[in-house]
């Protein structure tokens, strides 16, 4: 379970959410409404107030990088510091194929991939340390149809199979809809829930 | 042993000084844009080791402890000073100067004393003809450290603050996710004093040594100077720049291991 209490935001009004576990939230909002700044504050990536639980345990009690490794940002833009990607991966890395990559991609050159192989290599990457919590920024934004819905089942069984977490934030309301059991809407500062029609 | 030693005239120097003239003419003339710059350094150097050649001379006659440590505390406030005025970019507030000086400190400062103390066993101990130059040297070579290990530091994670923030999201320590970073700025902190100690004697004569020489010591005497002074040069450096780069990791990220840029920098001018 995750547990938003009066996360508090600058220019935001504060933000209470209960997700449950093996659920996935969408959330939409135009550019400049904050949803990345939400998702780095639950993070803990920027100072924030309120309180975020994760099963229980309060963001503070734990050591900020073990809450990172549980609660794992996907930032829009991944980044890749060394030069082969094997080299960012901190565990073995599954289900390689089911993203539509070679067996050998892990022996390949960072320069070499283009910026949708990076992005879904980034969702391997993250994936590769059993996150309980998935805080995933446009996770498809560089990726044409098959992939996005390769990136979709891919996330949707990890819920599944891990009874974990995931807050999708996305521009594409169709896509909410079909990856998300709740959405929510960012706008002026206010954090509401969607309705549904 | 009898040392002996060709003094220097006045218009020795000024003879040497012609050079420069000559060289700040040429500049002027093909308008290379230094005449003016090395004009005033040359003139700041001139007046400058007069200046200090007259007080270490009073010093040295004199030979009283509390002029001694006002002596010591202008050279490291200055050498302090130096670092900063180096940094393209500072820590805000005391900081920069903080950090600097406690570095310093803690290294030149201490190595010295530890010289005096157990290696030369001048009497007394703070005698200014030892102290003084010795300081001199570690000062000069830590500040170099320090400065070219911090700002390559602070640079760096600058230039490369997001991809610090991604290894901070995918769950590493602060000190992990800049640990490449500040692996480089050691390298770059103690590149000079490496080079010098791997080629001192093959393609450069190391300036204390030649000093030394030009006075009429005994060439292997002044070699054992020189490796006494290389060595405390290197562990000075060493650990000056080590602790320069502790601290300033420590103030770069908070207790919630993120990146801290905001309390941490002026924006360069």
């Amino acid at each position: 379970m995750l547990r938003l209490e009066d996360l508090q935001i600058p220019n935001m009004e504060p933000i209470n959410l209960t997700i449950a576990p093996g659920e996935c939230v969408g959330l939409s909002g135009e550019s400049g409404s904050g949803k990345t700044r939400l998702l780095r504050a639950i993070a803990d990536m920027d100072e924030h107030g309120g309180q975020v639980y994760e099963d229980d345990v309060a963001q503070d009690q734990v050591k900020a990088h073990e809450w990172r490794r549980r609660v794992m940002l996907l930032p829009a833009e991944s980044l890749w510091w060394f030069d082969v990607v094997d080299q960012h991966f901190s565990a073995h890395a599954g289900h390689i194929e089911a993203l539509g990559f070679e067996p050998d991609v892990m022996s390949w050159n960072v320069s070499r991939c283009s910026r949708g192989e990076k992005q879904r290599l980034s969702i391997l990457r993250m994936l590769a340390n059993c996150p309980r919590v998935l805080l995933l920024d446009e996770p498809t934004a560089n990726l044409d149809a098959s992939n996005t819905a390769r990136v979709e089942d891919m996330i949707r069984h990890y819920l599944e199979k891990h009874n974990a977490i995931a807050i999708w934030v996305g521009h594409d309301a169709e896509q909410l809809k079909r990856i998300s059991q709740h959405q929510y809407h960012l706008s002026d500062g206010r954090f509401t829930r969607v309705q549904q029609a | 042993m009898k040392i002996e030693f060709i003094a220097l005239t006045t218009p020795d120097l000024m003879l040497a000084s012609l050079l420069v003239l000559a060289l700040i003419g040429l500049g002027a003339r093909m308008r290379l844009g230094v005449s003016r710059t090395l004009a005033i350094a040359a003139l700041r150097t001139t007046v400058q080791l007069l200046l200090v050649g007259l007080i270490l001379e009073a010093v040295f006659t004199q030979a009283e402890l509390p002029w001694i440590v006002l002596i010591v505390l202008v050279m490291m406030t200055v050498a302090a000073w130096e670092i900063l005025a180096r940094q393209k970019r500072k820590l805000k507030g005391w900081w920069g100067f903080g950090v600097s000086a406690f570095s310093l400190f803690i290294s030149s400062f201490f190595i010295t004393l530890l010289a005096l103390l157990i290696v030369i066993e001048a009497d007394p101990w703070y005698t200014p003809q030892y102290a003084i130059p010795l300081l001199g040297m570690l000062l000069g070579n830590t500040m170099n450290g320090i400065a070219l290990g911090m700002d390559r530091l602070v640079q760096t994670a600058w230039q490369q603050r997001s991809v610090i923030e991604q290894r901070l999201m995918l769950g590493q320590k602060d000190t992990e996710a800049i640990r490449d970073i500040a692996r480089d700025s050691m390298r770059a902190g103690m590149i000079p004093i490496i080079n010098a100690m791997a080629t001192a004697g093959v393609v450069s004569l190391p300036g204390m040594m030649t000093g030394q020489i030009l006075a009429g010591s005994p060439p292997v005497e002044a070699v054992k100077y020189q490796i006494l002074i290389m060595f405390l040069v290197t562990a000075g450096t060493g650990f000056a720049v080590i602790t320069v780069l502790q601290l300033i990791t420590r103030r770069m990220f908070d207790s919630r291991e993120r990146l801290r840029f905001d309390r941490l920098l002026r924006e360069p001018r």
